[in-house]
Parts: structure tokens; sequence; C-alpha cells
């Protein structure tokens, strides 16, 4: 049993509109899973029904192999995008009620929360108001709210949102040393560079459909136009004769990049039958090759292609 | 997982904790007191200033009727005429000048009395001066004709019908009228608490919406579960507010009786004036005995069991529909098209409640709406004094619990669907529409 999370074939219609139109995916355990899409796609009712805020229609979501039941909720900790706190309540207080609701004793909710509030160092909150707080403040103890109960699964949806760049890779941080202790991570998000970052699988979901699924090497991997970026130093009388070589040989686009030379900057798609070393030797003979790189397709440039493409 | 009691308890001590409810408990019985208090100084200031007012009676009839108290002297004027008295009154600032016309026939006289002042009169004093010269006239009327007053007197026959039901029971005036006393507060009481703590649930609903805080719980939680304990919850803190009211209003009209007792026994107003007099007729004393016998009278037990059930079943009704709106609407001031519908069977059961209850009690519409679940809590708290067979109020609380559960399915459906819905003002289509979801 390699998967934490598993959703079957699940499908989810509001009146005449279909939020989720049979929808599979699968989490494996310790993975950070992205699930990604554009705006109104259907992430959120995804998510939803793993919480089981909503059922599903049609389809089952499996959560360590057995079909999810209201015990599974001390299982799951989640940090919905629209988030908020009671505002007129202290901090602690509310930490404690919000950790005994996801099944925690009085007791270890305590001793959690001191541990946690030690680490981010901000134990003299305890007797605050959240209506102190700056946003960002009040982002932490939802943050550490979320994590507190230990669950197995981790759900965050935009989770550096209204943070600062210092607290948000504090906060990054705190996800990597909780996937190393062995929970998984659905995270979901419009900020391709932490997919890049973080994510190890992901999925795309567009139009209440998934379009994309899988390891996210493997999939750059088919994305991959067996492009290179090359930089050279060729002698500047025989630049144009160089580029013209190369161009009868190869597909080349001019390309840019940051280089401490003044090179010639290409971006040159290998043919179906020669490998980069074929390459490689036939720039090696015209000149001094700077720069020599594969150009691996971003999360950004999938996400944006796939969306286009359907 | 049962996350029932932590949710009253956190609902219940964040209400009872609020500082402007604490403010409300305590400062709000004062400040009615206090008002009370203001008011009554007030119109005692008003009614204990000494005045004179002066009569010319140019008939000579009736002036031996207006004997001086100790806060309006009158001063009788003779051989002057009604313009100088006029000016005499008002140059010496006196209250007012009752002038009687000079009349050949008693019977005219009654056209040609007037009150002269410099502002216009209290209602109270003109009303005694009526009184006391219809009073002199009529007898002055009756003398003409031949008739001997002290006959008349004697003849006056005050009747209280002995009321007794086919079973034995006996029953007087003041029996209904207690009867309805009960009835009415109990069923005003459970009004009263109704629109306050049901405003105070939509609050803490949409207070949750607006907060975000709502998909953070219901992750946790059951929405029915949120909705049960936030009900029940500011329930008890109503409870709480409520007992504080009472021991605060028991302690306060005790303090002020017992410093202001002695004042308001020298309080001396026309209406006390005769108050006083009517105190110490026999006949008073009597009917307080009477109040005492039909208070033991009233079928108390079952005032006391009903009143628990049906008031329990009214406010949770009511109430879980509440929650509802607070969790359909976005902000408070879109709750208004949705609060007539919740309003109007309220208002109605009061308003049946006072005209035909109090009319009829155990009439037609007086026992259908007392069937009605969203009336009958009211208008069954009113019957019940005048004895209701057991058979109607247990069949009356099934059909209210029956509803009660219809409406907890029914706003629960709601209130799943509406805390996750934010920006637009739904109408009730949509609403029918998040019912099948």
């Amino acid at each position: 049993m390699n998967d934490l999370l598993v959703a079957n074939s699940v499908s989810k219609s509001f009146g005449d509109f279909k939020a989720l139109n049979n929808v599979s995916i699968s989490v494996p355990k310790g993975s950070i899973f992205g699930l990604l899409g554009p705006n109104g796609a259907g992430k959120t009712t995804l998510i939803r029904i793993i919480n089981q805020i909503t059922m599903p229609d049609e389809g089952q979501v499996l959560l360590d192999g057995s079909p999810l039941k209201p015990s599974h909720i001390s299982d799951i900790g989640y940090l919905p995008e629209e988030r908020g706190l009671y505002k007129s309540m202290k901090v602690g207080e509310q930490a404690l009620y919000l950790a005994q609701l996801k099944g925690l004793s009085k007791q270890e909710a305590k001793e959690r929360l001191k541990y946690w509030f030690d680490k981010l160092d901000i134990g003299d909150w305890w007797n605050k108001k959240i209506q102190e707080l700056s946003k960002g403040q009040a982002q932490k103890i939802q943050f550490i709210v979320t994590v507190l109960h230990r669950p197995k699964l981790l759900i965050f949806d935009e989770p550096f949102s209204g943070f600062d760049p210092i607290n948000a890779s504090l906060i990054k941080d705190e996800i990597l040393q909780l996937r190393d202790e062995g929970a998984t991570v659905i995270f979901s998000t419009h900020r391709m560079e932490s997919v890049e970052e973080l994510c190890d699988h992901i999925a795309l979901i567009h139009k209440s459909n998934k379009v994309l699924d899988g390891k996210l090497t493997d999939i750059k991997r088919q994305y991959k136009t067996n492009t290179f970026e090359v930089g050279m130093q060729p002698q500047r009388e025989n630049a144009q004769a160089i580029l013209k070589a190369i161009s009868e040989k190869f597909e080349v686009k001019p390309a840019t990049f940051k280089n401490l030379n003044d090179d010639l900057k290409l971006n040159i798609k290998l043919t179906a039958n020669e490998t980069s070393n074929d390459l490689l030797s036939f720039l090696t003979s015209k000149a001094e090759v700077h720069h020599f790189v594969e150009v691996v397709p971003s999360a950004n440039d999938i996400f944006i292609q796939t969306v286009k493409n359907n | 997982m049962n996350h029932l009691p932590l949710i009253i308890k956190r609902e219940y001590l964040t209400k009872v904790k609020n500082k402007s409810f604490i403010v409300m408990t305590f400062l709000s019985p004062m400040i009615m007191i206090a008002l009370i208090a203001v008011v009554a100084y007030l119109s005692q200031l008003n009614n204990n200033k000494a005045r004179t007012i002066s009569i010319l009676d140019e008939t000579g009839l009736v002036s031996d009727v207006f004997k001086n108290t100790e806060n309006t002297t009158y001063s009788i004027l003779s051989n002057i005429s009604l313009d100088e008295a006029k000016k005499q009154v008002k140059a010496k600032e006196e209250y007012g000048l009752l002038y009687i016309g000079k009349s050949s026939d008693t019977a005219q006289i009654t056209n040609a009395i007037k009150f002269y002042s410099e502002d216009s009169p209290s209602l109270t004093i003109i009303s005694s001066l009526e009184n006391k010269l219809e009073k002199k006239l009529s007898d002055l009327k009756l003398q003409q004709d031949g008739v001997d007053i002290e006959k008349i007197a004697a003849s006056k026959t005050r009747i209280d019908i002995a009321q007794e039901s086919f079973t034995g029971e006996k029953t007087s005036k003041v029996d209904n009228i207690l009867k309805l006393a009960f009835g009415g507060a109990a069923g005003y009481l459970l009004f009263m608490f109704i629109i306050i703590y049901g405003n105070m649930i939509m609050r803490s609903v949409i207070e949750e919406k607006t907060s975000r805080i709502i998909e953070v719980i219901i992750s946790s939680v059951k929405p029915i579960q949120l909705m049960m304990g936030k009900i029940i919850g500011t329930s008890l803190a109503g409870i709480t507010q409520f007992v504080i009211w009472m021991i605060l209003g028991g302690i306060m009209v005790f303090v002020l009786s017992a410093i202001f007792g002695i004042d308001m026994a020298q309080m001396q107003t026309p209406q006390q004036e005769m108050m006083q007099q009517a105190m110490q007729s026999p006949e008073l004393q009597n009917e307080m005995q009477n109040v005492m016998v039909a208070f033991f009278k009233l079928p108390i037990l079952n005032l006391v069991i009903a009143f628990m059930f049906f008031f329990i079943g009214g406010y949770l009704l009511y109430s879980s529909l509440y929650a509802a709106i607070g969790a359909a609407v976005d902000n408070e001031t879109d709750t208004q098209q949705f609060m007539l519908p919740i309003l109007m069977p309220l208002i109605l059961a009061v308003y049946v409640g006072v005209f035909t209850v109090i009319e009829d009690p155990h009439g037609t519409i007086s026992t259908i709406f007392s069937f009605i679940p969203f009336t009958s809590p009211v208008v069954m708290l009113m019957r019940i004094p005048f004895g209701v067979p057991i058979w109607q109020q247990v069949v009356s609380l099934l059909l209210l619990i029956g509803t009660f559960m219809f409406a907890v399915w029914f706003a629960a459906k709601i209130y799943r669907v509406g805390i996750l819905m934010y920006g637009k003002k739904p109408s009730y289509k949509e609403l029918y529409k998040w019912l099948k979801y």
C-alpha cells in the first residue's frame, strides 16, 4: 500500500453545474502532492470532499485503504484558502478549542501548543486576541492549529499567501520537516515556483476534469522538447558563418539568458536521430562553448500549455 | 466523535464573556429601573406642586363640593364679574379659573361651565373637576325631581357572579384575570426570548462566516453539530441573562421600595386619592384574598411542565430557522428579506393570543392556532391556565416536535451549503436549490 489517499472517479454537481467530472488521483505516502488548476477548476471541491465537508455524488475516496469515515477527521489537517479565526477569542483558548475539536485532549493540546509556540517564538501571544495580531501572525497560529494533531494527511490551500518571504520560507521548511517525519502533503497553489520547489507529484484539474497527473519529473520528461540552451563565444568575424552552419543542421531559435560573456545565445532543438553529445561535439568543433543546458519545461510552462490545449 | 459539549461550552463562554453581553446584563435592568424612577419622580414633582384653582360660581349651587386637598386649594370667588375674575387669577398666577355661568335651569348649567387657564390644564385635574361637578349636578337634578338621594345610595348593589363548572370547580372573574396574566406573561416571555436570542444566534453564524473560520471548523465537526451547539450554547447564555435580570430586578424593586416606600405613601395625586379610598374599602381586601385563592387553584404543575416543553420546543424551532438565515447571508443587512416569514407567525401568535384567547380560550380559532406548530407555543401557553385537556397538549407538542425536527433538517441543509457560499445574496429559489445539493 503505497498510496495514502486514493480518489476513484469522483464526480460532484451543484445543480446544473458539474464541479468535478470523474476525477481520480493517487497521493503516494510521504509525498508532497501538488493539486493544480486555474481558478474555479474544482480543486476546492475535491479538497472539501476529502475533508468530508461535502459528499461526492459518485466515486469514492480511500484514506489508507479504507473509505472515508468520520474518524478520519483526526487524520487530516486542513488549511483552507478562505481561512480565519475567531477574532475576539484569545490565541491560546482558540488553539486549544480547535485542537480539541480534532480529538486531542486538553492536556495533550496544551503541551504540543507550548512546543510549537516556542518553536515559532510566539509564546507571548497566548493571551492576545486574534484581532490584535497582524495577518501574517494570525496565519502562523492557523498553521500551528492545522498541524498540531499530527495528521497523516496535510492539506494546504495556498499556504504562503499573506506571509512575508522570511515567514514563507519558515513555513516551507516546516512543511518539508513534517513530510520528513512521515506526513503526506497535498498542496494546492497557483504559485508555480513553489510547486517546482516542493512538489514531487502533481495533478492538474481543468474545467472539472483531471487533465494531467504523475511524478513531476516524469511529466517534465513528457513535455521536454529536446531543446538545448547554448552559449558560445565564436570569433567575431565568423559568428554569422557558424550560425548559418548550425541552422542548416538543426532547428535554431535565439535565446535569452544571463551570462558573463557577450555570447551567441541559441536554443537548439535536436533532430530525432541525434543525441546531445552529437550536438555538443558539433558545436565544440565550431567555437568555444560556455553554456550547454537542456531546456526543461517549468511547471509554469506545463501548466499554461496544458490549460491552453484543453 | 461527539464534540457537541465542547461547542456548547465555547459558544456559552464566548457569549457570557463578551463585554457588551456583560454590560447589557447588568446595566439594562438598572437603566430600566432608573428610567421608571425618573419618570415617577418627575410626575410626582409635577403633581406635588401646590396649586390654587379659583371658582366663580354664579349659580351658587355647586361651590360646596370643592374641598381643599394637600396640593389643591380652591378659592371661591363671589360678587365679581368674569372679566375681573380672569384678571385676578392671572395676576395671582393661579392654576386656573373654573367658571359656572348663571342659568335658570339646572339642566342648562352643564353648558355654561368653562375652565380658563394660562396653559392647557392637566387631564387629571380636569377630569377630577368634571367628576365632582357631574356628581353634584345629577344629585341636584334628582332632588328637583323629588327623589331621595339617600335611598338611591342605599340601593346601589354590587354583583360578582359566582362561577362554577359542572364538575363543581369554582371560578370567578379574578381567576380569569389571573389566568390571563399568567398565560400572557408566558407567551410574551417566549416571544421576547425568541426574538432576542434568535437574533444572537443569527449574528454568531454570520460572524463565523465573515471571519472565515467556518471552513476550519466544519473540517472537524459536522455542520449540524456546530449548529446545534450554537443554538444550545446561546440559549444557555440567554437563560443565564434572564435569571440574572430576574434576580437583579427583584433586588432592586425591594431596595427601591424600602427607600422610596415612605415617599410613595405621602404622594398625593388625584388618582392616588381615589386609590387610597378604594384601598380602605373591604371589597378590595376581599379581592386580594380572592387572588390568593385563585392562584392556588391554577393548574400549577401542568403550567410549569407545559411551559418548559413548549418554551424549549418553540424556541428551538425558531432558532434553527434563525441559524439557517445566518448561514444563507453574508451580512446582517441582507437578513431583512428572510426575517419577515419568521416574524409573521410569531406576531400572529401573539395577536391570536391577545384577541381570541381572552375572549374565548377554548373557541375554534384559539384551538386551531394552539395546534399549528409555529403559533402553538405562544397560543398554547396562553390557553393552558384556563385548563386544556392533556391530549390536546400532547398532540400539539408532538406536532411541534415533528416540525422542529423538520426545521432542523431544513436549516441544516441550508446551513451546510450556505456557510460556504460567499459574495451573493441568495434568493428563495436558490435556497430551494440548496436543499437538493
